[in-house]
């Protein structure tokens, strides 16, 4: 797909994340809108997806198709609203996020039904095992298709992470294409003070993973380039990770750059003021 | 020790209440011939483990399907995640470990990878409880089955000897969903039939009675049976219920017993809070109260000792199980 076409919609996405928290008055709006870019060229031009007619299928057991798993959660808002806008389920149900009754949970679930979830995330650090299991699977069943992950920065902090960056190598899962999402902000403040991770780069290598960057996490030529990269990396014996540098709230001028809105609503003036700077461009659900 | 083989299943007649033994096993050996029987049976059975291959009987199946076998390392979390993963694109995972590895080290992971996404994992679990031994009250845990029931759609199963572990291995696969699978370290006698059908969720009526009911579950049925001989001398007519599946619970069965016999013994190697007597407690406060009596820990941590003298220090063997049911006649009043 043209880059415009996507930004296109990265923009839509995003008038969707901040319209979805506003309405319910909770959720994390600021590593949402630094993740569009991401989502956006995995599920319009990067991932090789099950599709009938052109319209895309859900199959949870994802048989010969790439697989991707959100394990930082509480960035649902933009998944959601890349899974509906992509049609795997009603862009009406947006409007549903995080209220009772709802398959649109706080985070993730396959609990509900959700099409396009297939395993629960939130509680962190669990994600990249996950995935891990699933591109086992795969090279079980001897199909090539690639498996993806996104974590968060903080996240980098539980421990399970590093079981999983020891096990990925050690079983040479070369289909598998982790992303961190390098915004430096978690909840209590800047990450390098609240618990600093050092050279995230430098510690996959010594585990054993192929990385590489992009350092433009939020220009969709950059990402679009990066994940081609990536895909030319991965199915050669190692994972790969990539370190991708985003802007926390990007797209949203006083979001930007400020772990105080990671997980804070806007109000009704917010709101009007971050849709002013964000272009309609598939029709508001 | 009487050396005539006189197995029982459901379908025998229960009032033959003699039984014996012409050997003993542990319990994961059980399971090891299980997943070994499974490995030849099912393409789609994959095991996982935590540095504890031998500990849990996983050479033969990882002889024959080494492409099936994943090794986790030390790194119980991730092997949960893991499974969870695998079982996506159909697979069957089996996460094997210790069971204090097992469940309390990886509660989250279990809750949200597995539990609350409902996946088709089976977590077995070797070395439950105290007659695990030397090794002491750090690998001794005594909350397992309290912390899986509590999970919805978790299945808990705590089968009674080698065979029934050996069927309740097989059995589970046919299983959709999460399963926790529990056995042991300690040798104890083959009692029960080795061509058995497994049935989760059905009590097996180990020998009618009219005095007391005795539900017991993994390798203290055997010393349920015990002490229903005990109790029979005293002229003490004993039923004895094996209740390997905890959740879910056989409510009919466990009513059908009490309402017979009046009053009822659980028997768990488990701490008293949160195991199968507090689960069959629940089911007498919502149908009829009968006096009940507990052969559990008595909420604490255990310590180094060999198997059997820490069931007797623990109040865990037949002679306790034949006090409580005095007990518990005693309170029917």
């Amino acid at each position: 797909m043209e880059i415009k076409e996507l930004e296109k919609i990265a923009s839509q996405v995003r008038r969707d994340i901040v319209r979805m928290v506003h309405a319910c008055q909770s959720g994390h709006p600021g590593g949402s809108l630094g993740c569009t870019e991401l989502l956006v060229a995995l599920y319009f031009d990067q991932m090789n997806l099950k599709e009938k007619k052109e319209e895309v299928v859900f199959h949870m057991n994802g048989k010969d198709e790439d697989l991707f798993f959100l394990s930082n959660g509480h960035i649902s808002p933009v998944w959601y609203s890349v899974l509906a806008r992509k049609g795997y389920f009603p862009v009406s149900e947006l409007a549903t996020f995080r209220k009772l009754d709802s398959r649109l949970q706080g985070h993730p679930t396959t609990h509900e039904g959700l099409p396009g979830i297939r395993i629960a995330s939130g509680s962190l650090g669990q994600g990249a095992s996950v995935a891990m299991g699933a591109a086992l699977s795969k090279r079980l069943d001897k199909d090539d298709h690639l498996v993806y992950v996104l974590m968060g920065d903080g996240e980098q902090q539980e421990g399970q992470v590093w079981e999983a960056a020891t096990f990925a190598p050690h079983h040479e899962i070369g289909h598998l294409i982790a992303f961190i999402d390098l915004n430096g902000q978690q909840i209590d403040g800047p990450t390098i003070k609240v618990m600093n991770n050092r050279d995230l780069g430098e510690k996959y290598k010594a585990f054993g993973w192929e990385v590489m960057h992009i350092e433009k996490g939020n220009d969709m030529a950059s990402v679009v380039k990066g994940i081609t990269e990536a895909r030319g990396k991965a199915g050669h014996g190692k994972p790969v990770m990539v370190l991708l540098e985003t802007g926390m709230g990007y797209g949203v001028d006083y979001m930007m750059g400020t772990h105080k809105w990671h997980g804070t609503a806007p109000n009704d003036e917010q709101l009007a003021t971050a849709l002013d700077q964000l272009e309609e461009t598939m029709g508001d659900y | 020790m009487k050396l005539t083989v006189n197995y029982l299943t459901p379908e025998t007649d229960i009032l033959m209440k003699k039984y014996t033994y012409t050997e003993k096993k542990d319990t994961r050996s059980g399971f090891g011939a299980g997943m070994h029987e499974l490995g030849k049976q099912n393409p789609n059975v994959v095991a996982l483990c935590a540095d504890l291959v031998g500990s849990l009987k996983l050479d033969p199946f990882i002889k024959e399907n080494p492409e099936r076998f994943i090794q986790c390392g030390i790194s119980e979390a991730n092997m949960m995640g893991v499974s969870a993963g695998l079982t996506i694109g159909g697979k069957i995972p089996y996460a094997t470990t210790f069971a204090n590895f097992a469940t309390g080290r990886v509660y989250d992971q279990i809750r949200q990878s597995v539990a609350y996404s409902n996946k088709n994992v089976k977590i077995c679990a070797s070395h439950a409880g105290l007659t695990l031994g030397e090794d002491g009250a750090t690998h001794q845990i005594l909350e397992d089955l309290g912390m899986m029931k509590m999970l919805p759609g978790m299945t808990v199963i705590n089968p009674c000897d080698y065979n029934q572990t050996k069927a309740a291995t097989i059995a589970i696969a046919d299983h959709e969903g999460p399963v926790y699978l529990r056995f042991g370290r300690p040798v104890v006698p083959i009692f029960t039939d080795p061509d058995q059908k497994f049935e989760i969720g059905k009590a097996w009526m180990v020998s009618e009675g009219k005095d007391v009911s005795i539900f017991a579950t993994g390798h203290l049925v055997w010393e349920a049976i015990q002490a229903g001989e005990m109790l029979e001398k005293e002229g003490i007519d004993a039923e004895i219920v094996n209740i390997h599946t905890i959740k879910p619970l056989d409510e009919a069965a466990i009513m059908k017993s009490v309402k017979k016999t009046g009053c009822a013994v659980s028997a768990e190697e488990h701490n008293r809070l949160g195991g199968l007597g507090d689960s069959i407690a629940q089911v007498l406060v919502k149908n009829q109260l009968v006096p009940q009596e507990y052969v559990a820990v008595n909420d604490s941590f255990g310590e180094s000792g060999t198997p059997t003298q820490l069931m007797e220090k623990y109040g865990l063997t037949a002679k306790d199980i034949v006090a409580a049911a005095k007990r518990a006649i005693e309170r029917k009043g």
